[in-house]
């Protein structure tokens, strides 16, 4: 398997499915130390379909993400002390706490939100793609969502809608096999990719443990979608490693098997990549530690400096409701 | 009668109907878990752990773990109970209202007046709902009184464990669609509850303290609320009144109205948005009902206009807390007129 995109994006990709691994890493750790609170969601074993997908965009595209949004976001350009900020319910955080893991948000950096409702980011890729049309701009919106989406209605009226109006999207379904605990195929009849011919676009899946694969993919559905010519869906098979949220570790449950973890864990998308740069005479033996280590001092320097973030602060409580406050708003109930 | 925490209450209403009626069906994301998986164990049992055991009891025939498509599937529940089932289907988080609601406001809930009264929709939506578990805005809200508002449409709210299994089982022999919302912040607490099946009614609320000074009405976790401040008070010589209407509509005003009559001051506790909540609704009712009673203007204790918070700080300031509650009846205590 050849290495065809060129050496720096090739070091990115690592780099960043690399960044991706570790600050979950570090997530699972601070959820555990009750650093963080509340629900989340990682994205271990899922890196080559955020990075494969992001690295084939422009920095001005916007991408919609999910529940299981760390990786998207990273992967987009995400400031890492920042999400972490976040997810400590800092002022620093990207949200300013207000968000936490669900919500990351960076409409600067094209990250339009991840999303605790599952699909809702993809009318919201029609909308800006529609924006983006109307004002003359080339540039594309990626819609993440995963297999447990493809079922939801508002799937299947964004997949129309960008159809019909020939919106530059790209519906990326992150096919990890389950919803929760429940298998895709106890839920869906047919091959997920196959949904697109039902609205008239391309459809197509891919190996989502294979970062060059989804990049391909993506990028011939983005010049597609830049050329005027439409969406598309992107069903990119993967797996996460771990539960559907970090609590699941201790839960022990039984929905899929030893077996079925190990065998998806042997593909694992990150050494297998290093492994192809090796192989393709693009790394030396040394290169994949001296990434990784600086991936370890960017996380430790960003954990370090979530944990100085202040917290929000009572005064702060009703600021960001409206563009304006009014007599009585949002201060009701309140004074 | 034994100790039992409400996510065992709730789930002993469910199995003791599944048992008793052929007609009860379960229904949503996960209820069971691992579909397709080999054995006919659960795979989860639900967000809570409260559907856990059905399957396996009960078959997949009868728990139907369904594909995350809420207006499907709660339109589906609704379309059997018109037709001869009592399904309770279960909307993970309440805040997915917004993905089926059509479903419930537009079709379930005015079958019966629509159809001249030839229609009836035996329905339960179970539903978690509520702040505090850092959960943030897409999944903390109480959208009770949204529910509440639309004719039709029974909203019911268990503040213990006792409550919440008596209550259940009132919902699914009832005849109309009905809403039960479940406090995510009490699945752990217990109580002692009967092991045998009882009927809560609707419409009738449960006073949890007795006092003649201030009238506290509260629903849901914040009834929990307001009887610590109530026992607190005691210890001041202070008697409250603690109503817990337990259900929204229909809603026992003569219980509150009474009670005011009695004490002439009224603090109303209420974990939903401040505009349009129960607390309005209450101090409305009491303004047209028994305003010569009151001998201080009605407190509304509520959070911010905003939406749920994630930051921990910020979200325990906008949950409605004990300290805001009794600072609230000191308040009207003191209120002259
Ligand atoms: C509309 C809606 N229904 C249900 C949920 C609860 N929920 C959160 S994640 C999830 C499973 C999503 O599965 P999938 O889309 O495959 O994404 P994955 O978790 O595998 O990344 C469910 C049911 C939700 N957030 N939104
Ligand atoms: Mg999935």
């Amino acid at each position: 398997m050849t290495i065809t995109v060129p050496k720096p994006l090739a070091e990115e990709m690592y780099r960043r499915m690399q960044l991706i691994r570790r600050f979950e890493e570090w997530v699972v750790k601070l959820v555990e130390s009750n650093e963080i609170a509340g629900v989340t969601h990682e994205s271990v074993g899922q890196e080559a379909v955020a990075v494969g997908v992001c690295l084939a965009l422009r920095d001005d595209d916007v991408i919609t993400s999910t529940h299981r949004g760390h990786g998207h976001i990273i992967a987009k350009g995400g400031n890492v002390a920042h999400m972490l900020a976040e997810l400590l319910g800092r002022e620093g955080g990207y949200n300013k706490g207000r968000g936490g893991s669900m919500h990351i948000a960076d409409m600067a950096l094209g990250i339009f939100g991840a999303n605790g409702i599952v699909t809702a980011g993809c009318p919201m890729a029609c909308g800006t793609a529609y924006a983006f049309k109307r004002r003359g701009q080339d540039r594309v919106a990626a819609s993440f969502f995963g297999d447990g989406g493809v079922n939801h209605g508002l799937f299947h009226e964004a997949l129309n809608l960008a159809a019909i109006w020939a919106l530059p999207v790209v519906f990326v379904c992150e096919n990890n096999g389950y919803a929760i605990t429940t298998p895709i195929a106890s839920v869906t009849k047919v091959e997920l990719y196959t949904r697109a011919a039902a609205y008239g676009m391309p459809g197509e899946a891919v190996d989502g443990m294979d970062v060059q694969a989804v990049y391909e993919a993506t990028r011939r559905a983005v010049e597609r979608a830049r050329a005027g010519a439409g969406p598309s869906l992107i069903e990119c098979r993967t797996y996460r490693f771990v539960g559907h949220y970090t609590a699941e570790r201790f839960m022990k449950l039984d929905y899929r098997s030893d077996e079925e973890i190990v065998a998806w864990r042997k593909r694992d998308a990150i050494p297998a990549w290093s492994k192809r740069l090796g192989e393709a005479g693009l790394w030396r033996a040394d290169d994949q530690r001296r990434c990784d280590a600086a991936v370890e001092r960017e996380l430790d320097q960003a954990v370090a400096i979530a944990r100085q973030s202040p917290w929000p602060s009572a005064d702060t409580a009703l600021d960001h409701v409206y563009a304006r406050t009014y007599p009585g708003l949002p201060a009701q109930g309140f004074e | 009668m034994s100790r039992k925490t409400y996510r065992q209450a709730v789930s002993e209403a469910l199995r003791h109907e599944m048992r008793r009626d052929l007609r009860v069906v379960i229904m949503g994301e996960d209820v069971s878990g691992g579909l397709g998986a080999p054995g006919e164990q659960d795979a989860w049992g639900g967000p809570q752990g409260v559907t856990k055991g059905l399957m396996p009891e009960f078959g997949r025939g009868r728990v139907l773990d369904t594909p995350i498509s809420e207006s499907a599937f709660i339109g589906a529940a609704a379309g059997a109970a018109a037709t001869g089932l009592r399904p309770v289907a279960e909307l993970m988080f309440v805040d997915f209202m917004g993905v089926c609601f059509d479903q419930i406001f537009n079709q379930a809930a005015k079958f019966r007046y629509m159809f001249g009264g030839r229609a009836v929709t035996p329905l339960v939506i179970r539903t978690q709902y509520g702040a505090g578990l850092r959960a943030a805005s897409q999944h903390s809200q109480s959208l009770y009184p949204i529910f509440t508002h639309i004719p039709g449409l029974k909203v019911v709210l268990p503040s213990s464990a006792y409550e919440a299994k008596g209550l259940l089982i009132q919902a699914i022999r009832d005849d109309d669609p009905v809403v039960f919302f479940e406090h995510k912040a009490l699945y752990d607490d217990e109580e002692e509850v009967p092991d045998e099946a009882y009927t809560i009614p609707f419409g009738e609320a449960n006073l949890t303290r007795e006092g003649s000074d201030a009238t506290i009405v509260a629903f849901g976790r914040m009834v929990k609320f307001a009887n610590q401040v109530a026992d607190s008070l005691e210890q001041d010589g202070i008697g409250c009144t603690v109503i817990d209407p337990r259900t929204t509509s229909p809603l026992d005003s003569d219980a509150i109205l009474d009670s005011v009559a009695e004490t002439g001051r009224l603090v109303v506790v209420d974990e939903a948005s401040p505009r349009c909540n129960m607390a309005t609704d209450i101090a409305a009712l009491v303004a047209e009902h028994a305003f010569g009673a009151l001998k201080a203007p009605v407190r509304m204790i509520t959070p911010p206009h905003t939406p749920v918070p994630f930051a921990p700080e910020l979200e325990d300031a906008y949950i409605p807390s004990p300290a805001r509650i009794e600072e609230a009846v000191r308040g009207v205590l003191a209120a002259k007129r």
